[in-house]
């Protein structure tokens, strides 16, 4: 089974869709003969064509807009918006648009988008190439959102979006496109939208993250457990929607949670996972949920490790829940 | 005001009794092609009438009149009927010359049941997938790019279908309409641009939407020819619109086309044009009225009688009635059904949701039903 990096993984997942499925579409900013700036389209404009793989003029409400258009007559668009910084854009051919037209039509035009985005920080990117926007599309109905940490998810994760019929956005961890490595079956395969991944089981603490912050999550349950913490980690893969049954089943189990999130604080995704917890396992926990999150400020650059969630904070929410 | 005759580059046909100007050149458009478009301009302007009235008194809640611009919603006729069109919120007359019927659009003003879009929008949003006409989106503007996509995919598919996109002036001052107008010229797509120039954008006259002399110009920057068209005239608009869908069809690219028209009446139901307006600017376009031009037109041409346009005047009336009716006799759509279709299918938050609601529409007392 080959390694693959999360880029190859995405680019894999593309030419495969694109092999079986002949309406599939790419589109954006310099994804054409380029291969997009991440390189995430690399080879694609080769082997399918310009008319497959489009250069867009420079413009992200063009390209939503435009894919929404293509995706009503019959294609299957995946459009690339460069950085998720720069999707505002084409917040409202999304938020409007693309997440409302089943729905506003009455059922009679699904709208089978699948935006792909990097995002998160930790690569000196300051402001614009940094933020981690899920919430404001989480609270988006309509909408899906998906958010892979390694490249086996990736993978598996991006041909199932590809295979659906409802908008998604897949959000890409960057600062991890290539750090993050394993093993990445060829082939097609699947993973369930909508299911949690327990990357490491545990007895005392639940930890949960996605994207970006797995690794994060992952290296702070090592510390703990060399403090003889045993710490159950949970990568939620889909947030919208999320896995409320995986969530409880291990909450119920260890009694205590902590969220790591890299986005800012004050109505966080976080902030939803806590309420829909507490909502429904009261009686089971042990301490107040946590979190360890990006704070309300705008995403810094020279400080940009000082706002970051790292390891031993997560290792600290840890310990006062324990100690709570 | 816009003085219509003094400008040259207006494409015209007939003048403003209706009679065709000298020298202009008469498309080619069948009696039966003619007749069919009074009839459906027709009941775009009885069907106003009555909605409007029917808001008035408080029966429904919104409703928007396309009065004195009947003429442009017909740009549509010489599409076919696999091709896509991508509506503004004012093109009654394409819907109707589509085959959306007077109950597909009474059941949408109200919301009920049988509302093709299950009470889902405001009075008149429609959506009808079966014509190949798209859900109206209230925020001006966001079709165009989508209209732009639809005709790029239909040319990579291989199919020879034109996508068509309407709007108003005021929504040429949107960053949708260059994004769109730019990728349409760029990727050569198959789409045609209607914007209706009706003068007032609400309360906010063109002058104040552009600096340009004319919308049509707009076209230039973006690589397509922009063509200026009375709006009024139901042989310049169909002969224009004709040209542009075979240049389309034909691969040769986009077309912008200005409709010059006038907003008689109110933007809305909402709206008070008094406030803003001298009231002599709209008695000077009603003699430019299109129905009247068109009725004279087809008058000159021997297509028309006083008794055909009354019956077509009654018929319509009683459709009218009837869908009304029986729209009274249509229930709300189910409570469940608020949470279908955002989806395909419903995920656990909503079924959760869902649930709860029921539980509560369940033991609600007989006394609080609404």
């Amino acid at each position: 089974m080959p390694v693959m990096n999360i880029i190859q993984a995405v680019n894999d997942a593309l030419r495969l869709q694109m092999r079986a499925e002949p309406k599939t579409v790419v589109l954006g900013e310099d994804v054409g003969k380029f291969g997009g700036v991440f390189r995430a389209t690399s080879g694609l404009h080769e082997e399918f064509g310009a008319e497959r793989v489009i250069d867009t003029p420079l413009a992200e409400a063009g390209i939503i807009g435009t894919a929404i258009g293509m995706a009503l007559y019959g294609l299957r668009p995946v459009p690339e918006i460069q950085f998720g910084d720069f999707i505002f854009p084409a917040f409202d051919q999304i938020v409007n648009e693309l997440a409302k037209f089943r729905y506003r039509s009455g059922g009679q035009y699904p709208c089978p988008v699948v935006i792909r985005t990097p995002v998160g920080g930790g690569i000196r990117g300051g402001h614009y190439h940094s933020q981690s926007p899920e919430a404001l599309f989480i609270h988006t109905p309509g909408l899906k959102v998906v958010a892979p940490s390694n490249p086996y998810d990736a993978k598996g994760l991006l041909l199932a979006c590809l295979r659906q019929n409802d908008p998604v956005l897949f959000m890409e961890p960057k600062r991890i496109y290539r750090a993050s490595k394993n093993d990445v079956p060829e082939g097609e395969y699947t993973l369930e939208i909508g299911k949690l991944n327990v990357t490491r089981p545990g007895t005392q603490v639940t930890l949960i993250a996605w994207s970006g912050m797995v690794s994060i999550a992952e290296e702070a349950a090592q510390k703990a457990e060399q403090a003889g913490i045993s710490v159950e980690v949970l990568d939620l893969r889909s947030l919208m929607p999320f896995d409320i049954d995986g969530l409880l089943t291990s909450v119920k189990k260890t009694g205590r949670a902590v969220i790591v999130q890299e986005a800012p604080r004050t109505c966080g995704f976080a902030s939803e996972l806590i309420a829909s917890i507490q909502e429904r396992a009261m009686e089971h926990l042990e301490a107040p949920i946590m979190r360890v999150c990006g704070f309300d400020t705008p995403f810094p650059y020279t400080l940009e490790h000082e706002y970051m969630p790292n390891a031993d904070r997560v290792l600290g929410a840890i310990r006062q829940t324990l100690e709570w | 005001m816009v003085a219509v005759q003094a400008q040259d580059d207006l494409r015209r046909v007939l003048d403003d009794e209706g009679r065709v100007l000298p020298g202009a050149r008469v498309p080619d458009v069948s009696d039966e092609t003619l007749r069919k478009i009074f009839d459906t301009m027709s009941l775009v302007r009885i069907m106003d009438d009555r909605m409007m009235r029917l808001q008035r008194q408080g029966r429904l809640g919104f409703y928007m009149k396309a009065i004195g611009e009947e003429a442009s919603h017909f740009a549509v006729a010489p599409l076919r009927d696999g091709d896509w069109i991508y509506p503004s919120y004012r093109e009654q007359g394409a819907w109707f010359w589509r085959g959306y019927t007077v109950k597909h659009f009474i059941n949408q003003l109200f919301g009920n049941v049988e509302d093709p879009v299950k009470g889902r929008q405001m009075p008149v949003h429609h959506s009808a997938n079966w014509l190949n006409m798209v859900s109206i989106s209230s925020p001006v503007g966001t079709q165009i790019p989508q209209a732009v996509g639809s005709a790029y995919a239909a040319k990579v598919m291989g199919k020879d279908d034109v996508a068509m996109v309407f709007f108003g002036e005021g929504t040429s001052s949107t960053g949708e309409f260059h994004v769109g107008m730019n990728f349409a010229g760029v990727w050569k797509a198959p789409c045609v641009f209607i914007c209706r120039n009706n003068g007032w954008a609400i309360s906010v006259p063109r002058e104040k939407q552009t600096a340009a002399k004319t919308f049509a110009s707009k076209a230039v920057g973006y690589g397509m020819p922009g063509i200026r068209v009375d709006g009024n005239d139901i042989l310049a608009m169909l002969q224009v619109s004709g040209e542009a869908i075979d240049r389309a069809r034909a691969g040769d690219g986009p077309t912008l086309i200005e409709a010059l028209t006038y907003r008689v009446q109110g933007h809305s139901s909402s709206d008070d044009p008094s406030v803003y307006r001298d009231p002599k600017e709209p008695e000077l376009w009603e003699k430019r009225d299109p129905l009247n031009r068109m009725r004279n037109y087809m008058r000159h041409r021997g297509l028309w009688d006083e008794a055909w346009e009354r019956d077509i005047t009654e018929k319509y009336n009683q459709e009218i009635t009837d869908a009304l009716a029986a729209s009274d006799r249509l229930a709300a759509p189910a409570i469940e059904t608020m949470f279908e279709d955002v989806y395909e299918d419903m995920p656990w938050h909503l079924r959760e949701q869902k649930e709860w609601l029921m539980q509560q529409a369940r033991t609600r007392s007989p006394h609080s039903h609404g």
